[in-house]
């Protein structure tokens, strides 16, 4: 992250395959020594973006820059790019350090220095000693590291990782979300992944790509991304959210009001910059709303005077509560007819009883809690 | 498919009502015909329309005699042309259709099998009326030779001598053609099935890793569609060795292979113990060959 230059600079890349369009007018500058993810549901175009930079599909329109070098016409075979699939595509008939000397051999290094390094990536992913094993006699974890080492020792400028995490079982999955990031940590090398699972994006990333329709939604950073989405779709898409719309009332510096049919007046903390009397957005996440007995709220709130009275509160019914363990989640019907859905964390092993179906609450959230979205 | 297996294994009484029908047709009229013909291979003539199965090795050691060894061997040289020349152009063949578009891969194997629709007599007919000395094939090269005959003149030049017809049929060419053409399904068909299986991804790895087309084709592409290959080979190979019809139609007298030899002795010479003799001969050679790829095939398995 010392080099301010970015290894990949995407310019004004569209990709239609006939009638549909896949990717469209994408401008992205990835920077070297980033984990960076391109983030977005099945269909959205984020792994044909990654396989224009790995060179298996060529943009319909605009440049792809790598490392100062325009490489929108260069066959993937002669760029300086290596890729992990989500197959992984271990070679079935080679034993595990054939497999990982197949791009050394191509590029002519000598059988010494070949065998070293070969040796030091199994290493690194934590295979030493699986030289001779055939990839039929592994698990899928364990092939899958023979791809990153594959790939790790041609030493790439960018390493390409198409879903790496979807074929995992959970547990594996999170441990493999630390041993990826501790591994471009040693190696330094830049990552761009592409995922479908907002977790994984959320936990490995440095930036993060929201990819929607293949035009890029929103680029920022993991809790930027959580707490200020840029719009509907975003807030959305990463985590879980409550959508409200309503119209702007107050928009000033330091404070801003929308109301709201389905949850009331909504009062922020901060302008929005948006014109007045528009049609807004108000997203609200689950675990920021408090959740009261009726009656006990207005106590609370008013300790907490951070919105004029009559802002930020609502009531309604719990019609449907899911116990996770560690949370709660509680689906409410407003008084307005529209549902909420409200988190809490069980911060007591006694707390679940608290609340019950039918059970009449009341709730309210912190004048910096709600986002005001204008698309 | 495991747990396929272990249900046959656990009900055998349905298993064996399904497989038994199958079962008792195959040996009714393919194994007990391949007996008795088998029997007649140590028999001799013993009247116009009779044999006496008396264990005789006699017909076995005419087989073996060099006249018989020498067509016995050509005809293998001939079908392992076949196969080497179906190789070559199927290989590409099935790649393409692997690699072609979702729409047009139906489409292109609808135009593989389509000749199995026709009747392989009337395909060995037309072949032959193509390559007539007044044939397409003949009247193309004419117009050909005529049109460079013309542009000689054109600068100048004497012009050429007038076009006499190529021989094309009644020689080795002509059947090692006609067996090309009707064996070239046989090989797009299991090499497609292989190069379909393969995972695309693989190919790409490979690109992705440095290699070039060639390399990818001959290191990654080849050694996993092995077996495709070897079961195209043997799938060709077993009924060109044993073709009839093609070098009787489109051969001439030194184009002859083993079947018809077989057939001439089944009907002609009235010899039907030797010819039990040498059909036998070629059904130990198929033996052979399938027990080699086995064989293959297992050390294969154990190697990984």
């Amino acid at each position: 992250m010392s080099d301010p230059q970015p290894i990949i600079q995407i310019r004004n890349v569209s990709k239609r395959f006939g009638k549909v369009t896949a990717v469209d007018n994408v401008n992205l500058d990835i920077m070297a020594g980033e984990f960076f993810v391109l983030l977005g549901p099945s269909g959205c175009g984020k792994t044909t973006l990654l396989r224009m930079i790995a060179g298996f599909e060529l943009p319909t329109e605009g440049q792809i820059i790598i490392d100062g070098v325009d490489v929108s016409d260069v066959p993937p075979n002669k760029r300086p790019v290596n890729m992990v699939f989500q197959s992984y595509a271990v070679f079935p008939h080679m034993s595990v350090a054939d497999n990982v000397a197949y791009g050394l051999k191509i590029r002519g290094v000598g059988r010494g220095e070949r065998e070293e390094r070969v040796r030091e990536a199994l290493e690194l992913v934590k295979l030493g000693g699986f030289e001779d094993r055939m990839p039929d006699q592994m698990s899928g974890g364990q092939r899958q590291r023979v791809a990153l080492a594959r790939s790790l020792v041609m030493r790439p400028k960018v390493l390409l990782l198409d879903e790496p995490l979807s074929a995992l079982d959970a547990k594996l999955r999170a441990q493999m979300q630390f041993e990826l990031s501790d591994l471009q940590d040693q190696v330094g090398i830049t990552f761009v992944t592409v995922t479908h699972d907002q977790d994984e994006a959320l936990s490995m990333a440095s930036r993060i790509a929201v990819i929607n329709k293949g035009e890029v939604a929103q680029l920022a950073g993991p809790s930027d991304l959580y707490e200020f989405p840029a719009n509907r779709f975003v807030a959305d898409f990463v985590g879980s959210v409550n959508i409200f719309e309503g119209k702007l009332t107050l928009d000033e510096p330091d404070k801003a009001a929308v109301d709201c049919p389905g949850i009331g007046k909504v009062y922020l903390n901060h302008g929005v910059t948006g014109p007045h009397g528009a049609d807004v957005w108000v997203a609200l996440r689950p675990e920021k709303i408090y959740l009261h007995v009726p009656g006990e709220g207005k106590a609370v709130r008013a300790a907490a005077q951070d919105a004029p009275d009559g802002h930020n509160f609502a009531r309604g019914v719990i019609k449907g509560m899911s116990y996770l363990g560690d949370i709660t989640l509680y689906e409410i019907k407003l008084d307005s007819g529209e549902m909420i859905r409200v988190s809490r964390p069980n911060l007591s092993r006694h707390d679940q009883e608290d609340f019950t179906w039918d059970d009449r609450v009341s709730m309210h959230w912190r004048a910096d809690s709600p986002v005001v979205l204008l698309s | 498919m495991a747990g396929g297996l272990q249900d046959w294994k656990q009900h055998k009484r349905p298993f064996a009502a399904i497989a038994g029908a199958p079962l008792f047709w195959l040996l009714l009229f393919f194994l007990i015909p391949m007996a008795i013909v088998w029997l007649y291979s140590f028999g001799e003539n013993a009247g116009p329309a009779d044999i006496a199965i008396s264990g005789t090795l006699e017909n076995y050691k005419r087989a073996t005699e060099w006249l018989y060894l020498s067509i016995f061997l050509k005809s293998l040289a001939v079908a392992a042309l076949v196969t080497l020349i179906c190789l070559i152009i199927g290989f590409p063949v099935a790649m393409a259709i692997t690699f072609a578009s979702a729409k047009w891969r139906p489409w292109l194997l609808l135009g593989i099998m389509l000749p199995f629709w026709t009747n392989l007599l009337i395909r060995t007919y037309a072949l032959m009326m193509l390559m007539g000395t007044n044939g397409y094939a003949n009247k193309g090269l004419g117009a050909l030779w005529e049109g460079a005959s013309w542009l000689r003149t054109l600068v100048g030049m004497q012009p050429l001598e007038a076009w006499t017809p190529v021989q094309l049929l009644y020689n080795n060419f002509a059947v090692v053609l006609g067996l090309v053409y009707v064996h070239l399904p046989f090989m797009v068909l299991p090499l497609y099935a292989a190069l379909d299986r393969l995972d695309k991804s693989l190919i790409e790895a490979s690109l992705d890793l440095g290699a070039g087309h060639l390399r990818t084709l001959m290191k990654i592409v080849v050694p996993l569609a092995g077996p495709g290959i070897l079961a195209g080979v043997m799938i060709t190979l077993i009924p060109a060795l044993g073709a009839y019809l093609t070098p009787d139609l489109m051969g001439g007298t030194e184009s002859q292979m083993i079947a018809n030899v077989i057939e001439r002795q089944f009907k002609r010479a009235n010899d039907w113990p030797f010819g039990a003799a040498l059909s036998f001969l070629l059904i130990y050679a198929m033996f052979v060959l399938i027990a080699l790829q086995s064989m293959r095939r297992d050390k294969g398995r154990e190697a990984h």
